[in-house]
């Protein structure tokens, strides 16, 4: 069994090869993009320290010779020293460094999506049958008029005198959440391209410019504004259907991010308009934004940019006052605000911030949506919410709590074969979906996986008509911040006060 | 050639008549009354355009600035030339605070002061290189997280103290010139200090002469004195930070 050099750190999972099932046929050594595996002269070889658990190697051996189990040399079990915190102690003492990694925290903590019970039609009021019946899905992402001015026309028909304030048009309440071409691969930006396309929702660029060949995409793509403010000029804010202003991202509330050096290749120095292998460093602030007025200066600064054609919207993690923040977001101007809760994924982020800051969504979401309706300003913005969407129960829940619309992230990487191992910051990704590195990067078809993303929201969306018709409502917009619809189970009063929900069985 | 009255002007309906204009073919606009409007040139296009501002311009001059020619004849706010792409910005007063915020390219030439926060994130990409010329003196956080580009600043007015803490933290691009030494060992440990050499002064000419041209001073005392060149020490200053779970 091989262990990496002197650590004390032993392998996490062990690459099993059944030699009786292997042909040697080496696919899991062009496979693996951690170098887990090397052929000996007359078998594979696995270094077992190299191993992630990323799942490649056995979806793609032929004779299924390969299985990844977690190493039984186990650590004494204790509550209170758990593994990860022994490990991170051992890896600190010998690097110096702050602990990071991909994807979103993986503490448990209360999940209360899942506590969270939905309300169905029995004799007294009908349910809809959504095979047969008209059920709207479709969502308009915008400031909404706070009252509609009609005039007649000659044969008394209404013709509508407000001019509407700009709105991007969703077919289903789904969005891609941000994630730029630097953290993940270009093919896997394609794909959702591709994707948001065909389903005729929208993906985010997130702060790493818009690739050339994502230019024609351009009805289905936010664009973001973030502190680095990479690849961020005129056209760029005019090339897409809105404009994201991105303050924080719910895995990291308040810190930046670096795309380091190595991975600022020729395509993505061109993307993100910056100089080859130099780090790309967003800072933590925007430093012309240390307000609510001077946020409200960056909202109008881009509106001008783009002649009020399109909506901005701002991206926040869930922290603990965010009802208030939201309330100064929506009055500083903006159209659209992107809660990420702390549960949301990431390319790289210290553990620190990632297990121990934010709050969760479900609560965020709740207070927020309150908020708005008490100031009476609930229509001047949307809400987006994120921050492990993952399923179709996640999205109607969140929806019923005050979202317009939710935004996956993970759950489209999932799409993509990622199994979630958490590795995303070292490039190394063997699905192609973070990493540059041409050889991964190409295996990743955007054709293919576009239509796996469009199978995904389309099966999601047809439950979510689906649970609409068994709750009697035949629109997405009767559902919209209705917690009379839902009900709590395992909460206490005080949880329950803060979703503005009812126990269940009252 | 137009001229527009500002005053009393929403800032909306200044720039609308700004966008308009452009778009009809109008290269030269005359601007008088400004008194606090934001974001005038935000957003225009074209290298021909010049906008020649009499007032005081207000918050993000030139944002997202991408060719036009802005010439403001006495101070400005703040935020002036925010993520600017490409142009030209003369300012024959002082400047407010975060000047040239992102800037990817072009250039901001200041007659007098600026406040906190110059050239913040400012930034090169290919044969863009944005420029920003200080005459005056510059407040703390000058050149923080600076990845690209020149900074020039001057300090023409004499006074011996940089007040200016924070000095090119976390720099990892780009170079400034100094005309005065400073103590050095109050500043950044992100950055080195050199005296700069004839390849660099020959360099910097070109852009002095423009500064100086454009203001119409004098370049002999400008380069009278020495420079000095302040360089990062790294293009990746945090790779080390890090280990991975």
């Amino acid at each position: 069994m091989t262990k990496s050099s002197f650590s004390n750190i032993q392998s996490e999972y062990l690459a099993l090869i059944d030699h009786n099932k292997c042909v040697r046929c080496k696919r899991c050594i062009q496979n693996c993009g951690w170098g887990t595996y090397s052929f000996g002269g007359d078998k594979i070889l696995a270094d077992h320290s190299k191993c992630v658990a990323c799942g490649r190697c056995y979806t793609y051996c032929p004779e299924g010779a390969i299985s990844i189990v977690k190493n039984p040399t186990v650590l004494r079990e204790n509550a209170n020293w758990k593994e990860g915190l022994i490990k991170n102690i051992w890896r600190q003492s010998e690097t110096g460094g702050i602990v990071i990694s991909g994807m979103g925290t993986t503490f448990k903590y209360k999940k209360y999506f899942d506590h969270i019970l939905l309300d169905a039609c029995q004799v007294t009021n009908p349910s809809i049958d959504p095979l047969r019946e008209p059920m709207e899905l479709r969502t308009y992402l915008g400031k909404k008029p706070s009252k509609l001015d009609i005039d007649f026309d000659e044969t008394g028909e209404p013709i509508l005198k407000s001019k509407m304030p700009p709105q991007i048009e969703l077919q289903t309440p789904f969005v891609f959440g941000a994630m730029s071409y630097g953290s993940i691969s270009l093919n896997a930006q394609k794909a959702m391209a591709l994707a948001a396309r065909a389903l005729g929702i929208v993906m985010n660029t997130g702060e790493g410019g818009l690739h050339d060949d994502l230019v024609p995409f351009g009805k289905n793509i936010i664009v973001q504004v973030a502190s680095g403010r990479f690849g961020v000029h005129r056209d760029y804010l005019n090339s897409g259907v809105a404009v994201e202003i991105k303050i924080g991202q719910g895995a990291k509330p308040g810190i930046g991010g670096h795309l380091p050096g190595e991975k600022i290749g020729a395509d993505i120095s061109r993307t993100r308009m910056i100089p080859v292998g130099t780090d790309a460093i967003s800072p933590a602030p925007h430093h012309d934004i240390y307000s609510i007025e001077d946020l409200r200066q960056l909202i109008y600064a881009v509106k001008e940019a783009t002649d009020y054609e399109k909506p901005v919207s701002v991206k926040v993690a869930a922290v603990h006052n965010i009802a208030a923040i939201v309330s100064g977001i929506v009055r500083a101007g903006a159209d659209i605000v992107y809660i990420d809760g702390y549960t949301g994924g990431t390319g790289a982020a210290p553990n620190i911030i990632k297990d121990h800051v934010g709050i969760p969504i479900e609560l965020a979401l709740a207070q927020v949506d309150e908020r708005l309706r008490e100031e009476g300003i609930r229509n001047e913005a949307s809400i987006i919410a994120a921050g492990s969407i993952r399923s179709s129960a996640d999205a109607v829940k969140a929806i019923a709590l005050g979202a317009d619309a939710v935004a996956i992230g993970t759950a489209a990487l999932v799409v993509m074969g990622c199994h979630v191992c958490g590795k995303c910051n070292t490039g190394n990704c063997s699905w192609g979906i973070t990493t540059q590195r041409p050889e991964l990067v190409r295996r990743l078809d955007p054709e293919v996986y576009g239509e796996r993303l469009y199978n995904l929201i389309s099966a999601w969306s047809h439950e979510i008509q689906e649970v609409l018709g068994a709750m009697g409502v035949n629109s997405i917009e009767s559902l919209r911040g209705s917690k009379e619809r839902l009900r709590g189970v395992e909460l206490t009063d005080a949880e329950l006060n803060a979703l503005g929900i009812k126990h269940a069985g009252l | 050639m137009i001229t527009i009255d500002a005053a009393g002007m929403h800032y909306k309906e200044l720039n609308r008549l700004i966008r308009e204009g452009i778009e009809k073919g109008i290269r030269k606009f005359f601007l008088e009354n400004v008194n606090g409007q934001y974001y005038i040139g935000d957003g225009i296009k074209g290298d021909d355009v010049v906008i020649n501002i009499n007032g005081i311009p207000g918050n993000d001059l030139g944002a997202f600035m991408d060719g036009p020619t802005l010439i403001a004849n006495n101070n400005v706010q703040d935020n002036v030339g925010n993520t600017m792409n490409a142009g030209k910005i003369l300012i024959k007063g002082d400047a407010g605070d975060v000047v040239g915020y992102g800037m990817r390219g072009g250039k901001i030439y200041i007659l007098g002061n600026a406040g906190y926060r110059v050239g913040i994130h400012m930034k090169g990409y290919n044969e863009q290189l944005p420029i920003i010329i200080i005459g005056g003196k510059v407040g703390s956080f000058f050149a923080e997280y600076m990845a690209g580009g020149i900074i020039v600043l001057l300090g023409l007015n004499d006074s011996d103290e940089f007040d200016s803490e924070y000095f090119a933290s976390g720099m990892h691009g780009g170079t400034i010139y100094l005309r005065k030494k400073i103590d050095f060992s109050k500043y950044s440990k992100d950055v080195e200090l050199y005296e700069a050499d004839e390849n660099d002064m020959n360099f910097l000419k070109k852009y002095l002469i423009d500064y100086t041209d454009s203001f119409n001073i004098s370049s002999e005392e400008i380069t009278a004195k020495p420079f000095y060149k302040i360089v990062p020490s790294s293009a990746r200053p945090y790779a080390h930070l890090y280990t991975s779970a």
